[in-house]
């Protein structure tokens, strides 16, 4: 690995970051070992008992609710001869882990609770008030607004220190509710990008591609949502969040992008969801009842298109929809696709979210398809001998600083790029 | 060691540190509740075939041919003749769990109407549709299909189907149940509602799907 500094310059970057195992390898310990890593949300576990399975960088996680009501995160591993004791992605455990290859069971915290025939360890090391008997658990566990994350550092920054101000992605989301909550939709659409995570995380607030890479989609939902204007009907909502994406590229350079420490960042944007039909009057009543109306409109009005929670997390919380990376290679990623119900709120608001959830996240999109393509087609090409470098060099020098946080000013600024590999190397130092 | 002393340590019971004088223990001890109950131990079984003799004999040969059609038009491209066949309120879906039964109140992976399926035609067809750049191609096999239900207006019919793809270098397989609510109209029929289980509908998808299955 060459040093840090021959790899990451202020306006571009060196290929191999996204391509390279043994850059690969210390992110994973420098990075996703250590930061806050998002489990899932505590309506997925509505009993004691319940659990859920979760990667965390290259560790193999269960999120369970404990007989105390309590959530912990605990390693998926017995500690006698290291068998996953969870085979299942979620499920309901009882009180008890069990591992189905020597029985020994575990409290929900882990602790050891039984071994068979326990004279056997007579006179050894392990002891059941050994602790090397029992399941090891994650450092640290913490939740925001029902977002549960673990890290498997005990040191570092707080889970609110980590989040920052791109906390605004959980209150956005849930502060849409007349309740303040949201409860999670239990379906999780699993894609396997080929191709390195950092393609999404750039992709995700990069405001020049989509007119360019969704102009198929977006100029044949245009197409119908005319045709059904001129013939007097009113297109749905969602055929418009398909045609926006064939937007003018000076459209998508009005919007701005806030750059935040640690790789956060903002794509502003006002998605327009206040069409003018009863469904929406009632709602907004309820939330003018619920907060009042100065403030209801203040949560209502947020100009959010997109939250980046820096390396892994994307948010669209004025939708309610989740996408979390798990890292499996240099050239592989998982991506999970979640997303959650407003609580309080009628069905026609759910189903704005839903139509979302369905035709841009499902794995049926006619959006995301061709972004694949394009990360497929751009891991390939850094992988070549054409080139050394990844440009990000527009609009360089014309962002505005206050404080920590960057203001691109042009949409199409790749400050997004340049702030998140500032944090990158801060991480890999 | 004598045969019943072996007997004996053979039969011994394992003993948990919290309750030494419990009879029950190890994975015997354990509440049935620790793996996921996955529902389809009480489903129903399967409908039988409506009636295999005369008339029921040839609406089958019928609903065959068009279940073949639909999928020889799927592997062909033949978006606006597959569209066709669904009446003006057909709908084309494929539920994420087999336990769905609706999909306006709950996520799926298609949900389509004629409107979006035209989106989605329009949206391949266009010359900068990128995705579809690299060479790529569908086989279907549709097979065992059964007649659950026919009256002079609908027949329901379910199959099931094999669907391999093609796409650069990749092959992916896909394979699950049709279930067809198909309306009369004279010798031929219209889709009011085609359902699509995807057995791997809850595997990562490496890739996505770009159009119905």
């Amino acid at each position: 690995m060459q040093p840090l500094e021959r790899l990451v310059e202020p306006d571009r970057v060196h290929k191999s970051v996204y391509t390279d195992q043994e850059i690969f390898d210390r992110e994973m310990d420098q990075i996703w070992h250590k930061i806050w890593v998002y489990c899932g949300h505590e309506t997925q576990l509505p009993k004691n008992g319940d659990y859920v399975t979760v990667q965390i960088g290259r560790q193999p996680m269960i999120m369970v609710r404990g007989m105390d009501g309590q959530i912990r995160v605990l390693y998926n591993r017995c500690p006698h001869r290291g068998v996953q004791l969870c085979g299942n992605r979620q499920g309901h455990t009882g009180s008890t882990f069990v591992c189905s290859y020597h029985a020994w069971t575990f409290h929900l915290d882990g602790k050891v609770k039984g071994i068979p025939l326990p004279h056997g360890y007579d006179g050894t090391r392990m002891s059941p008030d050994n602790p090397d008997c029992s399941m090891k658990a994650a450092a640290r566990v913490d939740s925001y607004r029902g977002f549960v994350f673990a890290s498997l550092a005990a040191q570092g920054p707080s889970l609110l220190e980590f989040l920052g101000e791109a906390r605004i992605a959980f209150d956005d989301m849930c502060d849409r509710s007349p309740e303040g909550a949201v409860d999670i939709v239990p379906v999780c659409h699993r894609v396997i990008q080929q191709s390195n995570w950092k393609f999404f995380m750039e992709n995700q607030l990069d405001a020049l591609h989509p007119s360019v890479t969704h102009q198929s989609t977006g100029v044949s939902a245009g197409r119908v949502e005319r045709s059904l204007k001129e013939s007097g009907e009113a297109p749905p909502l969602y055929y418009h969040y398909l045609s926006t994406f064939a937007s003018a590229f000076e459209q998508w350079d009005s919007v701005q992008t806030v750059n935040f420490p640690r790789g956060h960042g903002i794509l502003k944007g006002y998605m327009g969801l206040r069409p003018d039909d009863p469904d929406t009057k009632e709602y907004v009543e309820s939330m003018y009842e619920a907060y009042g109306e100065k403030q209801a409109e203040a949560f209502l009005g947020r100009s959010i298109h997109h939250v980046l929670v820096y390396p892994y997390l994307s948010v669209q919380s004025p939708l309610q929809q989740l996408r979390v990376l798990r890292p499996l290679s240099p050239n592989r990623t998982l991506s999970e696709i979640w997303h959650f119900r407003l609580r309080g709120v009628s069905p026609a608001i759910y189903r704005r979210a839903l139509w979302y959830f369905n035709l841009v996240n499902s794995p049926a999109t006619m959006v995301n398809a061709d972004d694949l393509e394009n990360w497929t087609k751009g891991q390939w090409g850094l992988e070549s001998d054409g080139g050394d470098w990844v440009s990000f060099h527009r609009n360089f020098g014309g962002d505005t600083r206050e404080g920590d946080i960057v203001y691109s000013n042009k949409g199409t600024s790749e400050a997004v790029m340049r702030s998140q590999f500032d944090a990158w190397t801060r991480y890999m130092r | 060691m004598t045969i019943s002393k072996l007997q004996d340590r053979l039969l011994e019971e394992v003993v948990i540190f919290e309750n030494r004088e419990a009879r029950k223990t190890g994975a015997q001890s354990l509440a049935p509740d620790h793996s996921p109950s996955r529902g389809a131990r009480s489903k129903p079984l399967p409908a039988r075939a409506a009636g295999v003799d005369g008339e029921a004999a040839s609406l089958q040969r019928r609903v065959e041919q068009f279940l073949y059609y639909q999928s020889e038009l799927l592997d062909q491209k033949q978006w606006a003749a597959y569209i066709e066949l669904f009446t003006a309120d057909g709908v084309y879906w494929m539920p994420v769990t087999p336990e769905q039964t609706e999909w306006l109140d709950s996520p799926s992976i298609f949900a389509e109407d004629r409107r979006l399926m035209e989106i989605r035609m329009g949206r391949v067809q266009h010359p900068n549709a990128w995705s579809q750049a690299p060479e790529w191609g569908t086989s279907h096999i549709v097979s065992n299909v059964v007649i659950e239900s026919a009256d002079e207006l609908s027949v329901v019919i379910r199959s099931r189907f094999q669907m391999m793809e093609l796409r650069r270098d990749q092959i992916r397989h896909f394979a699950g149940t049709y279930r067809h609510t198909l309306l009369r109209a004279g010798e031929d029929f219209k889709i009011t509602l085609q359902r699509v289980d995807l057995l791997n509908g809850q595997a990562p998808f490496d890739y996505v799907l770009q159009v119905w299955v």
